[in-house]
């Protein structure tokens, strides 16, 4: 257990180190933020709402959002694909921890400093300007807290995943953008999926993505309760269950490789 | 001082080589720039995502913002393509080939501007003048020949009010080396905000990017003397044509406080 | 050609106090600094590291403004003329690579003329004779990251010589090389030192280049230059003191022998200090022998450490009474 926590410890202290970078990043997040409130709330200068949301949902959504980017950290991260580049990953091979397993620990050390010092400040400042929508029961916020861990889980196994293509491809960064870009849309990050035009927000759920951004900021405005908000949970769970084990099966293929191949 | 041919001599060297490298393989490189522009469009899809749920943003039909998302896209890819590689500042900064750089018979900035070179972001371009031209289509606009003048104007004015915002906020790296991303919010959030009409953000919002980072000169200003529109903000109507002004303006600014920065970072020790 | 009178430069450091709280400190790297290098020069510029050497070629080469003092290169004022005085020196870092990392050799060399503007026939030769000199002709069309070290640094030596310029900055151009590869660019220096008059300024923590190469030695500590004159001279003066490593076949009581002491023993190895005018090495290993069976011996000269911590020792030069 120690040792879990040690990980978890270490994740959290390489983000920690730049306090510098993490400022300008909170700058960057809050700005943005404000953009995007602006811009919906332009949107709902025209609307009631739009489904279940209001103008204040749509703006709390917009500062969830920001907060949530770099906690979740669904794109820009290349750690395991550059450790199999440079060849360190065969020294990792001979530790006797799970090699998914540390990495997530890791990320989950680095999701609590995000969480805390990226997430929290920029949603703070959209709280004081704007009208947020807060979960009005201690259920919600609960709730919500396990979501984000989830959310967490399964970004990582996806960010996981194709860092793995650095197993085959020397270009694993283009794969990585065009993957990341559209894990991006698919998230809600940019416009929430319930603006999403029919057909597209059915594939917008059928895709692990929503799971990752959309699925915790749901449960934190309360349209999701009771069933539906097992109902998104379970999803959550079972995707990043999914992600998971699809990572530890590509990542046996790819080091099966690498041990034939020679590094 | 080196003269303008022979900097674009140098220039064209520099980063010949490296074009070279990226074509060298056409389908992939071909693909690579398609995949681009396509990311580039996710950017243009939320505004149609949007135009899905209402007609009107601020007044403005999605024909209207889809012209100020192609002005503030052509523009600022096009910035990208030629000065992006400035944010490798922190990173030579950091390893001491700043150092290098100050020891050549060659400008800092042109160096640092020159040290990379990504064509397949010409994908971006074109992807925004694709948005752009479609986007005209699909305007009812009264062709003057001023008008004309001004959509050829913005398009370079533009690019250079982001390429002077760009290069005033790079020197960010100079003091805090680890906290260039603050540029990001003017730089990328930059050509976000220009996308869409100034008058729909809040009030210190619209003042800052009129009179601090002029963003609002980017499109929002000379479209609506394009589109003959009515200015929301009621603002003077010869800031719709000031964009030349203000373009030489923030290009002059960038560069001095550029020279602030090295001259400090000379100083300082780095 | 190089003049320097009253060079300082301080830095202002921020510590770190506990977790939020930051602590000003003002570093003095250089503390007054004089010294002139006539034209034509091959001049070692030696020192501990922090001494401030690179600080102080970093002034020079117009890289860093000087807190205070005069500073001329060239005629030229370093940190005002930065761009003029670049055309006519040339400098070698020993860990950075001026060379562009993608390009093979000859493009980058190519690159070279068109920004310092060298007329074509004058690179041409030039390329020629270094090309020779430096035997590039195997990786010329090498991309430089695929190059070794050696390798880099002679394209990093005929990238800083191909415009002629008047003076050569070497900041540890030796570092990590193998000895062939040393000998190579330390021949190189002697070479374009006494064929093409260049002014050489090598900054360099091995003394092993100094004695091959430099007829003049300044020695740098703690800001200040505290010995400026020739090798032999410095070794007259201060490098008294050489060290006999002794390997005995089994361990034993110190050796007892005139004119040395023994200095510290570590099992059967023994550490005997000398002076060279007392006693010279033979004698002294005849007299050891004489008193002790021997396995092996070796003989340490004073590095330039040894004779930095001498000199703030016994303060100002004294010769010996």
């Amino acid at each position: 257990m120690r040792l879990w926590l040690a990980l978890a410890r270490r994740g959290y202290q390489r983000y920690a180190a730049y306090p510098g970078a993490t400022v300008a990043g909170v700058f960057t997040n809050t700005f943005f933020g404000f953009l995007q409130a602006y811009i919906l709330l332009a949107v709902f200068r025209q609307r009631e709402s739009i489904g279940s949301y209001d103008a204040s949902d749509a703006v709390t959504y917009v500062w969830l959002a920001q907060g949530m980017l770099m906690t979740i950290y669904i794109w820009g991260w290349y750690d395991v694909a550059l450790r199999v580049r440079s060849g360190d990953i065969a020294t990792d091979l001979y530790r006797p921890v799970d090699f998914q397993l540390l990495w997530l620990t890791q990320d989950l050390g680095r999701a609590a400093y995000h969480g805390l010092f990226r997430g929290v400040p920029p949603f703070l400042v959209g709280a004081l300007v704007f009208d947020l929508r807060l979960p009005s029961d201690a259920v919600l916020w609960l709730a919500f807290a396990v979501s984000v861990v989830l959310a967490v889980c399964a970004s990582f196994a996806y960010r996981f995943l194709f860092n793995l293509a650095s197993f085959w491809l020397l270009d694993y960064r283009g794969v990585g953008v065009l993957a990341m870009v559209a894990s991006t849309f698919f998230s809600g990050m940019i416009i929430p999926i319930a603006f999403f035009p029919g057909w597209l927000e059915t594939l917008a759920w059928a895709l692990p993505f929503a799971a990752m951004v959309q699925a915790p900021i749901e449960i934190f405005l309360g349209h999701a309760r009771g069933l539906e908000l097992a109902g998104l949970l379970t999803l959550q769970l079972g995707w990043a269950s999914l992600l998971l084990l699809a990572g530890r099966a590509v990542f046996a293929a790819g080091t099966r490789r690498l041990v034939v191949q020679g590094g | 001082m080196v003269e303008a041919p022979t900097i674009l001599r140098i220039y064209a060297r520099l980063i010949g080589a490296r074009i070279r490298s990226q074509v060298q393989y056409r389908l992939s490189f071909a693909l690579n720039m398609i995949g681009t522009a396509l990311i580039s469009f996710l950017d243009f899809a939320a505004i149609l995502v949007i135009f899905e749920q209402v007609d009107a943003l601020g007044e403005w039909s999605v024909a209207e913002v889809a012209f100020l998302y192609g002005i503030s896209s052509v523009t600022f890819a096009a910035t990208d393509l030629a000065i992006g590689h400035i944010d490798l500042l922190p990173e030579m900064i950091r390893k001491g080939d700043f150092d290098l750089v100050l020891v050549r018979p060659l400008g800092s900035l042109f160096q640092v501007v020159a040290s990379d070179f990504t064509l397949r972001r010409l994908g971006r371009v074109g992807q925004g003048l694709v948005i752009l031209v479609v986007a005209l289509t699909q305007l009812e606009i009264e062709w003057t020949a001023g008008r004309v003048g001004m959509l050829a104007v913005t398009v370079v004015a533009g690019s250079a009010i982001f390429a002077g915002v760009w290069i005033a906020f790079s020197t960010i790296a100079f003091w805090l080396v680890d906290s260039l991303e603050v540029a990001n919010a003017f730089t990328y959030g930059g050509n976000f905000l220009a996308s869409y009409p100034v008058n729909i953000f809040g009030a210190w919002l619209r003042r800052l990017v009129l009179f601090v980072v002029p963003l609002a000169f980017v499109a929002y200003l000379p479209s609506l003397y394009i589109l003959d529109k009515k200015d929301e903000l009621g603002l003077p109507r010869a800031l719709q044509f000031a964009s030349p002004l203000v373009a030489v303006a923030t290009a002059l600014a960038g560069g001095l406080l550029w020279r602030v920065a090295v001259r400090r970072y000379r100083s300082a020790g780095g | 050609m190089i003049e320097l009178e009253g060079v300082e430069k301080t830095f202002t450091v921020w510590r770190k106090r506990g977790r939020l709280r930051r602590e000003r400190q003002v570093v003095e790297a250089v503390a007054g600094v004089s010294f002139t290098i006539e034209a034509g020069a091959l001049v070692g510029y030696v020192g501990p590291n922090g001494a401030g050497k690179s600080t102080t070629v970093k002034m020079l080469t117009g890289i860093l403004v000087p807190s205070a003092g005069r500073i001329s290169v060239a005629g030229l004022e370093p940190s005002r003329q930065r761009i003029d005085l670049a055309r006519r020196i040339g400098v070698v870092f020993g860990q950075r690579i001026q060379l562009w990392w993608d390009l093979p050799l000859r493009e980058s060399f190519e690159l070279l003329r068109h920004i310092y503007r060298v007329p074509l026939e004058r690179h041409r030769t030039n390329l020629t004779t270094f090309i020779d000199l430096l035997e590039l002709g195997p990786f010329l069309q090498t991309p430089v990251r695929q190059l070794s070290l050696g390798q880099r640094m002679r394209g990093e030596l005929t990238a800083a010589m191909l415009h002629d310029p008047e003076i050569l900055f070497l900041d540890e151009p030796t570092i990590g090389l193998d000895v062939v590869a040393k000998a190579r660019v330390r021949e190189f220096m002697s070479t374009i030192n006494r064929e093409r008059g260049v002014t050489v300024l090598l900054t360099t923590h091995d003394l092993a280049d100094i004695e091959r190469l430099c007829s003049r030695l300044l020695i740098l500590d703690h800001g200040r230059v505290i010995y400026d004159g020739g090798l032999e001279e410095l070794k007259d003066l201060y490098g008294h003191e050489r060290t006999l490593i002794v390997d005995l076949e089994e361990p034993g009581p110190p050796i007892e022998v005139d004119g040395a002491r023994v200095a510290r023993v570590d099992g059967p190895r023994q550490w005997l200090k000398f002076r060279r005018e007392d006693v010279s090495a033979a004698e002294l290993t005849a007299a050891v022998a004489a008193k002790a069976r021997l396995i092996d011996l070796a003989i340490e000269e004073p590095d330039i450490e040894d004779i930095v911590r001498r000199i703030y020792t016994e303060g100002t030069p004294q010769s010996k009474p």
